[in-house]
């Protein structure tokens, strides 16, 4: 059951998209939401939970303070208001890994209103909308065991952790960006991007996507060009990394279109992106047909920040990315091209902590947007998702600096540190990698090249220096690359060329 | 011994114990006698462990003899009604849904009484999650009312009322939501009190109505009241609606209001509550027994007047919105998953069907009605018009009150609208079931303390007489409740429960 889809370029020619995001953020607190269990990502399953958490008979929730000031804390970032006045509110429907049988989170009283975020891409800029910015608890995670795909289906039993249940989550959600055309998959993706920088430079979540810190629903729909109304849209659940989004805006055009086309209506539905295939596919109608009957949650007192308090954060808050990027594009000495480069690859962050692990700016951007950006391109994922940190790639870059490793080797020290093999220093002695100083071992194949190429040897000693290369060529063959190419071309010139 | 010790208050008992003419052994070995002997035709408990009943007291004798500091409840046996979450205790909410379950941990109101030294003797039995005023609606087993055993003992707190009057508990906690602490107190001759909603600690508490529940004391003497409600009462971090303020001093109250003078206080009477054009519904009984209290009150000092709170005609219908709202949220957690009773897992089914079956065979007929009322009105669509709604009533309620405090300290009224009825005959009518609530359900969707006093026999049966207090002011209701109490034993020349199963009609 493949979907019929149309042309990128061509949805274009006929159809106006309309995109929306809803982002989800773990919190980064030491507690969770409405108990004092630990956050800790990866314990051992259950360990981290209480009758609250639990969701145990007779159990009550308390409001984790630091959980409201973070959340303050990112609506105060994107230019919210702040409610003076807030309140829960349960949402209701029974799955295992909600233990109460209700998610307590916020509805129509949120705590952070109408913001903005200005994304920018290919030199304009896009100005997002945030319609609220609430906050809820996290779920227990199901773990299906038996079957083969370790989905429920074909299962022989499901099992529950609820070591995540409880953990603070806020719900960011933007209003419908339209004009975005043909740049709707990546202004999606920037806009990720961005809100990801401002999380991190917040401090408030580590915003590791594949440990599903941050996960966002993808909301597209598609009017014809010069409609006055907006598409029914789609809502494509759990998108898990920068790259998905992207990647499920584009889908969700083309699928669309070749329904409207067809003179088919779009179902307002929930769907799944998978991210081998790169499609979406429809959620199961049950939760479509979900009447979560909210109602405002009657164990907890409504918030009330006072005004000092959120004037007190406001003051507080850290340089935001947009203004760290005029500084650092300064500081660099880039570009503007240059730095829109390294921006777009989600790599301001992995530079400046390069650059402060002490590599020059130069190396740090050289290093990520080329081998490791080539790298992340190959494997599928994202430049902050390799297993490589900007402190490695900062030592990387000293020792070829150094002139321990020269780049080919040192591209070998990098598989060695991507293989968790260690820090690059470590690789390099395991590996034997060291370029070979002016050792015996050199100075041996150095001899051996001119012995074994008389004929070339004597062209250079003959003044035709240019030959030297292949004498070069030979050494790094016997060497293995081990050796450092101007050193040996030093060395050639010192035996063969009459000063 | 055994018989004094079984009908004496708490707060003598404190002293016996205090004064060493008492050992905890020994009033608790009284007690657990009189259940054995006497629990099979009442039905009170759901749960008693007399080891460990007789270990906790040997305890409490243990440390008096080694001259330790101990509080005035130290080696005073009691009771809990079983929605209080109790450590390694079985506690089911009298609900098939939690047989068996053990809670890995203890309420806030059992610590602090496990901390003040009382011995607990067992756990009570309750309509199931509390909901109904007869006991009827345990899954477990019908609880007589000790005044006549054809009778109800109120409910939900049924096991509560029925094991203090009969003398198988000197004292015990019960939980309120529509009037389940004060209408069982009324129908067997106790004492019960509300507090002020968030006044005790509803930590640990398995919450029917989470706006509305809240425990107090069930006891036979308004100053027991007092002393139990100060050893479970003040702040508590573990639930948000917990008010940080200090306690009133109830017993400072209660002993004065003994002395018997109420002069300048200034009396509500509720027209809305049994009053003219209100009758309809209510015993001629209850409503003489109630004129006589009032009369009493007056010649104590107090400043009588009619007080019209018209919202309170509302409060049936909005409570019967809001609590089951609530309760169909607050018992979506029953689901078979963590802990309780768990139904067709056997591997041929799916989570949903397995989530059903759990709840279908897990909770009775009255569970599921209120929980299928709740969802209805809850629903998209129908929110607004039943739960919007009624949360204007409440709030139209509350406005009745505020003006009500503007010209008088107490309002008054029944506690319920009749005596205690035959076992059966409102089980298959719920809406006459629900009747039982009218009188109380105003304080508990207002949140302000009310306390129910025995104030004489109707057909030989106790009647309650309820006083409502400001938020906060419990100790209002504790003076006028001890005031009206001395003045009735005087008259009579004992107290009310002196004259269980003798079915004498009060002097008056």
């Amino acid at each position: 059951m493949s979907d019929t889809l149309v042309d990128f370029d061509e949805v274009l020619t006929r159809y106006e998209p309309v995109i929306g995001l809803e982002t989800h953020v773990e919190l980064g607190t030491a507690s969770k939401m409405f108990c004092g269990c630990s956050t800790t990502f990866g314990a051992e399953p259950n360990t981290q939970t209480c009758p609250v958490c639990l969701g145990l008979p007779g159990s009550l929730p308390v409001v984790n303070a630091d959980a409201i000031e973070s959340t303050i804390r990112i609506g105060l970032a994107l230019g919210c208001r702040i409610a003076s006045w807030s309140r829960f509110a349960r949402k209701n429907y029974f799955y295992p890994d909600i233990p109460k049988g209700f998610q307590t989170s916020q509805y129509d009283e949120p705590l952070c209103t109408a913001g903005h975020l200005d994304v920018e891409l290919d030199g304009e800029t896009y100005r997002v909308e945030i319609e609220r910015v609430h906050i809820e608890e996290d779920t227990g995670k199901n773990l299906h065991v038996g079957g083969a795909t370790g989905r429920i289906h074909g299962a022989d039993h499901s099992l529950v952790d609820y070591n995540r249940a409880g953990i603070p989550l806020v719900e960011i959600v933007t209003r419908p960006i339209p004009g975005t055309g043909a740049k709707a998959p990546e202004v999606a993706r920037a806009y990720v991007t961005e809100l990801r920088e401002i999380l991190l430079a917040l401090g408030v979540s580590e915003v590791r996507m594949e440990q599903g810190n941050l996960r966002s629903d993808v909301n597209t729909s598609l009017a014809p060009i010069g409609s006055l109304d907006w598409g029914t849209r789609t809502e494509t659940k759990n998108v898990n990394s920068l790259r998905s989004v992207e990647r499920s805006v584009r889908y969700e055009m083309r699928r669309q279109a070749a329904l409207l086309d067809a003179g088919e209506r779009i179902v307002q539905e929930t769907r799944h992106f998978h991210e081998d295939t790169g499609s979406t596919s429809d959620g199961r109608s049950k939760e479509e047909a979900t009447d979560y009957r909210y109602f405002p949650e009657p164990d907890l007192v409504p918030l009330a920040p006072d005004e000092e308090w959120i004037e007190t954060l406001r003051v507080a808050l850290p340089e935001l990315p947009a203004a760290r990027r005029i500084r650092l594009r300064e500081e660099w000495g880039l570009s503007d091209a240059e730095m829109a480069w390294i921006v777009n690859a989600g790599a301001v962050g992995l530079v400046s902590d390069t650059v402060a692990a002490g590599a020059t700016p130069a190396d740090a951007r050289k290093w990520w947007l080329g081998e490791l950006a080539r790298r992340a391109n190959d494997s599928g994922v994202e430049l902050i998702e390799l297993p490589v940190t900007p402190k490695q790639v900062a030592e990387l870059a000293g020792l070829v600096a150094a002139g321990t490793v020269n780049d080919q080797l040192a591209r070998q020290a990098l598989d060695g540190v991507l293989a968790g093999e260690g820090n690059p220093g470590a690789v390099v002695e395991s590996r034997g990698l060291a370029v070979m100083g002016d050792s015996d071992e050199l100075v041996a194949a150095v001899d051996a090249a001119i012995e074994g190429n008389p004929d070339v040897a004597d062209k250079v000693r003959a003044g035709k220096v240019q030959a030297i290369g292949a004498l070069v060529g030979a050494v790094m063959k016997t060497t293995r690359g081990k050796a450092d190419a101007a050193t040996v071309k030093r060395m050639l010139e010192e035996r063969l060329v009459s000063s | 011994m055994s018989a004094d010790v079984t009908s004496s208050s708490a707060a003598d008992l404190s002293s016996a114990l205090q004064s060493g003419e008492l050992s905890s052994v020994e009033v608790t070995r009284a007690y657990l006698d009189a259940i054995a002997a006497q629990d099979e035709s009442i039905g009170a408990y759901l749960h008693v462990d007399a080891d460990a009943a007789l270990t906790a007291a040997g305890e409490i004798d243990a440390a008096r003899a080694k001259g330790e500091e101990l509080g005035p409840l130290a080696g005073v046996p009691m009771a809990l009604k079983d929605v209080v979450v109790t450590e390694g205790v079985p506690t089911t909410s009298g609900s098939k849904i939690l047989e068996g379950w053990r809670p890995p941990y203890d309420a806030t109101l059992a610590a602090r009484l496990k901390a003040a030294g009382t011995v607990l003797l067992g756990k009570t039995n309750m309509d199931e999650f509390a909901m109904g005023s007869s006991t009827e609606n345990s899954a477990y087993k019908v609880t007589r009312n000790p005044w006549d055993t054809d009778r109800i003992p109120g409910g939900s707190s049924g096991g509560s009322s029925a094991a203090v009057a009969a003398g198988l508990a000197p004292w015990a906690i019960g939980t309120d939501t529509g009037g389940s602490i004060r209408q069982p107190a009324a129908v067997t001759g106790l004492v019960g009190h509300k507090p002020t909603y968030g006044s005790v600690s509803r930590y640990g508490l398995i919450a029917f109505s989470s706006s509305l529940d809240q425990a107090g004391p069930m006891t036979r003497t308004v100053l027991d009241a007092a002393l139990l409600h100060e050893a479970i009462a003040g702040h508590d971090p573990m639930d948000s609606t917990s008010i940080d303020s200090p306690v009133p001093l109830l017993t400072e109250a209660a002993r004065r209001g003994a002395e018997g003078d109420l002069s300048g206080l200034k009396v509500g009477v509720v027209t809305e509550l049994g009053g003219d054009g209100h009758a309809g519904g209510y015993d001629a009984g209850v409503l003489e027994r109630v004129a006589e209290a009032v009369a009493l009150l007056e010649s104590m000092g107090a400043e009588v007047r009619q007080v019209s709170c018209p919202a309170f005609d509302l409060a049936l219908p909005a409570y019967y919105l809001i609590a089951p709202s609530e309760a169909s949220s607050n018992l979506a957690r029953f689901d078979g998953v963590r802990f309780g009773l768990r139904v067709g897992d056997d591997g041929s089914r799916d989570l949903d069907e397995v989530m059903a079956m759990t709840r279908e065979q897990g909770f009775g007929p009255e569970v599921k009605r209120r929980i299928i009322l709740g969802t209805y009105a809850l629903s998209s669509g129908y929110y607004e018009a039943y739960y919007g709604q009624a949360q204007k009533v409440r709030t139209l309620i509350t406005r009745d009150f505020t003006t009500a405090w503007d010209d008088v300290d107490v309002l008054v009224s029944p506690t319920s609208p009749t005596v205690a009825w035959n076992i059966g005959d409102r089980v298959d009518d719920p809406v006459a079931m629900y009747a039982a609530d009218l009188c109380t359900l105003p304080a508990s969707l207002a949140g302000v303390p009310a306390i129910s006093v025995p104030c004489g026999l109707s057909e030989g049966l106790p009647v309650g007489f309820q006083v409502m207090a400001p938020a906060l002011a419990d100790d209002r209701c504790y003076r006028v409740a001890a005031a009206l109490e001395a003045a009735q034993d005087a008259a009579r020349g004992h107290a009310l429960l002196a004259g269980i199963g003798t079915k004498e009609n009060t002097p008056s």
